[in-house]
């Protein structure tokens, strides 16, 4: 079938290329050529950032605007590093998304294998919670979730923004659960037989075979993790244990009219996924791609 | 043979019955297994959703209902949090600002999406080059976004601006006039959020039978029309699915609002995520602040329960 429909697309476009002769060629460099413009255009404020940062402050208001600064200079770098403290903001954001993302991969795991592998009492209308979940906004929750972290001594301290990340993630759970269910009965059957029980079957079959989905759920949950603004916001009061974009937010506050030093922090900020990304795009699209595809 | 036989009694063991003990006995024993180990499996997310999630809902619906700054006594305030609040002429702003900021982002979202999707889908070898430019704008941080576009907005320094005094446009003072504040927040949201709309439209572009486009083609359909009858069509589950997470995320947005202003937004740049954060945190007045949460959280699901009652009319599904 699918040859059969190749064989007549390249049938059609033999034929139109013939009749049409140059046109499809000038069609194609239009396209082109809209969409090295309109790239330019997406990736121009980076580039502003970028530059910006190795420019003097007297270059900022030079008039009409100059993308390349005239000498470059590493002030701006200085300036940012001399006035937060972005080595630990630094660490505590990789550290807390890593935490984050390697718990939450092995809970979501977990909880999916019994989603699809166990016949448990409870089993649809537990899943059927967790669906509904993912519904509900982060904000409706922050205020109760405020007070229960006042209660267990958990605000202004990195738990209050790892553990429930790190032991609740819906999307995680339902994601890995498609997964397993495309992932043969029998493979465990013969694990079985052989004397494994769940949690060697688990570890040693299911969880090997679901390091494509983990390592796009992984990137993501640590993305997630990296950027968040929202819930750092909300319980950390001390910069010590600010993450990175508190502190670029906090920096802006302090260097407003500094705009090379600004730009500096906000470099230091967005490069590091940009370069993740650069190395893993394949990935990460593909994982955006089945997140969509899935519900 | 006898490793078949054990073959299937261990299929036996993973999915039904065991011919040696009696049925009922075996399979309420089973059964009771079967639910310890779902549970250990299950107990850590468990121990999260109860927690984090069902708990932190429950109690927000009863906060709602009280009046309570987190530390002092709670007293019983019946409905009195949301007559407050929806008749707070502020926060009735707030409302119209969201509501005007999702009028302004999604149509852009989806429509820039759709565009660079169809186009890209041409692009050849190239498209990985475009998809980095397009798309690296969606994984940097939200505050890096806003510190960058705080910069373009700024009237004395932003090359924006300057280009469009350049083709002899009005330049406009984006984040302090009242009147584009909400416009500009749309346009840091559609350069942020375009690559995630483009690369779902590609997934759903690239699961279109072609040869549904080949019959067009064949029964001498235009590029319009193949893209009005036959591409939109097929497309609609996507469109569906894009709609209502845009419209809920935009319902939401507030990252770009606080690294504009911090907690000193002006009236005309608040929106209600940013009241419920003010009303909690800035005046601690919890009971008000979950209302007002609960308040959107209804909108969100009476606005995506219509998408999907509106479906039946135009999403098509193969299969």
């Amino acid at each position: 079938m699918s040859t059969f429909s190749d064989t007549l697309s390249r049938a059609v476009t033999t034929a139109k290329g013939a009749s049409g002769s140059g046109r499809p060629a000038r069609r194609k460099l239009l396209l082109h050529a809209v969409l090295v413009v309109c790239a330019i255009g997406m990736a121009l404020p980076f580039a502003w950032m970028l530059f910006s940062s190795f420019k003097p402050l007297s270059e900022i208001f030079v008039q009409p605007p100059k993308l390349l600064p005239q000498d470059w200079t590493e002030q701006g770098y200085r300036t940012a590093l001399g006035g937060a403290d972005f080595v630990r903001g630094f660490w505590n954001s990789t550290y807390i998304a890593l935490t984050v993302t390697a718990v939450s991969l092995l809970t979501s795991a977990m909880a999916a294998y019994a989603f699809s592998r166990i016949d448990f009492w409870g089993r649809r209308p537990l899943f059927i919670v967790f669906l509904a979940t993912m519904m509900v906004p982060g904000q409706l929750t922050i205020i109760p979730l405020y007070i229960i972290m006042g209660w267990l001594g958990w605000v202004d301290t990195h738990a209050a923004i790892i553990v429930p990340p790190a032991l609740f993630n819906a999307f995680g759970v339902f994601l890995l659960r498609q997964y397993i269910k495309g992932i043969p009965v029998e493979l465990e059957e013969a694990a079985q037989i052989d004397g494994a029980g769940r949690v060697r079957r688990f570890v040693t079959i299911i969880l090997p075979l679901l390091r494509t989905p983990l390592t796009a759920l992984g990137i993501f949950t640590f993305l997630g993790q990296w950027n968040n603004f929202f819930f750092p916001l909300i319980f950390l009061n001390s910069s010590e244990k600010f993450t990175l974009p508190l502190l670029v937010n906090q920096f802006k506050g302090q260097y407003v009219s500094d705009w090379p030093a600004l730009m500096a922090a906000t470099t230091l900020l967005a490069a590091p996924m940009l370069i993740v990304f650069a190395f893993a795009q394949r990935q990460i699209v593909e994982g955006i791609a089945l997140s969509g595809s899935k519900s | 043979m006898a490793v078949s036989s054990a073959g299937s009694r261990a299929r036996a063991r993973l999915t039904s019955a065991d011919p040696d003990v009696h049925p009922d006995r075996r399979s309420r024993r089973r059964r009771g297994r079967d639910t310890a180990a779902g549970y250990l499996f299950l107990a850590p997310q468990l121990l999260g959703l109860v927690v984090f999630m069902v708990g932190p809902l429950l109690f927000a619906l009863v906060l709602a209902f009280y009046h309570w700054d987190g530390f002092g006594t709670r007293s019983f305030a019946g409905l009195s949090n949301f007559t407050e609040v929806m008749s707070s002429q502020r926060i009735q702003r707030a409302a119209v600002n969201t509501v005007w900021f999702t009028v302004l982002q999604v149509p852009g979202l989806m429509l820039t999406g759709l565009f660079f999707a169809l186009l890209m889908q041409r692009a050849g070898k190239l498209t990985p080059v475009y998809r980095l430019a397009f798309f690296a704008p969606v994984i940097t941080s939200s505050v890096a976004v806003a510190a960058i576009w705080l910069w373009l907005f700024n009237p004395d320094i932003s090359p924006v601006n300057n280009a469009l005094r350049g083709i002899g446009l009005p330049a406009p003072n984006w984040l302090q006039d009242a009147r584009f504040v909400i416009p500009a927040f749309a346009i840091v949201g559609i350069w942020q959020g375009l690559g995630y709309q483009l690369i779902m439209f590609m997934a759903g572009l690239q699961s279109i039978d072609r040869s549904f486009l080949e019959a067009a083609v064949l029964d001498g359909c235009s590029e319009w029309q193949k893209l009005r009858h036959v591409t939109i069509p097929l497309l609609s589950p996507t469109i569906l699915f894009l709609s209502i997470t845009s419209i809920i995320g935009s319902f939401q947005v507030f990252d770009y609002i606080y690294v504009f202003f911090d907690d000193r937004a002006p009236d005309s740049a608040r929106t209600i995520v940013y009241e419920v954060v003010r009303i909690a945190f800035g005046e601690f007045n919890f009971g008000a602040a979950s209302a007002l949460a609960f308040l959107l959280f209804l909108a969100l699901l009476v606005v995506t329960g219509c998408q999907l009652a509106a479906q039946k009319k135009w999403v098509h599904y193969t299969e």
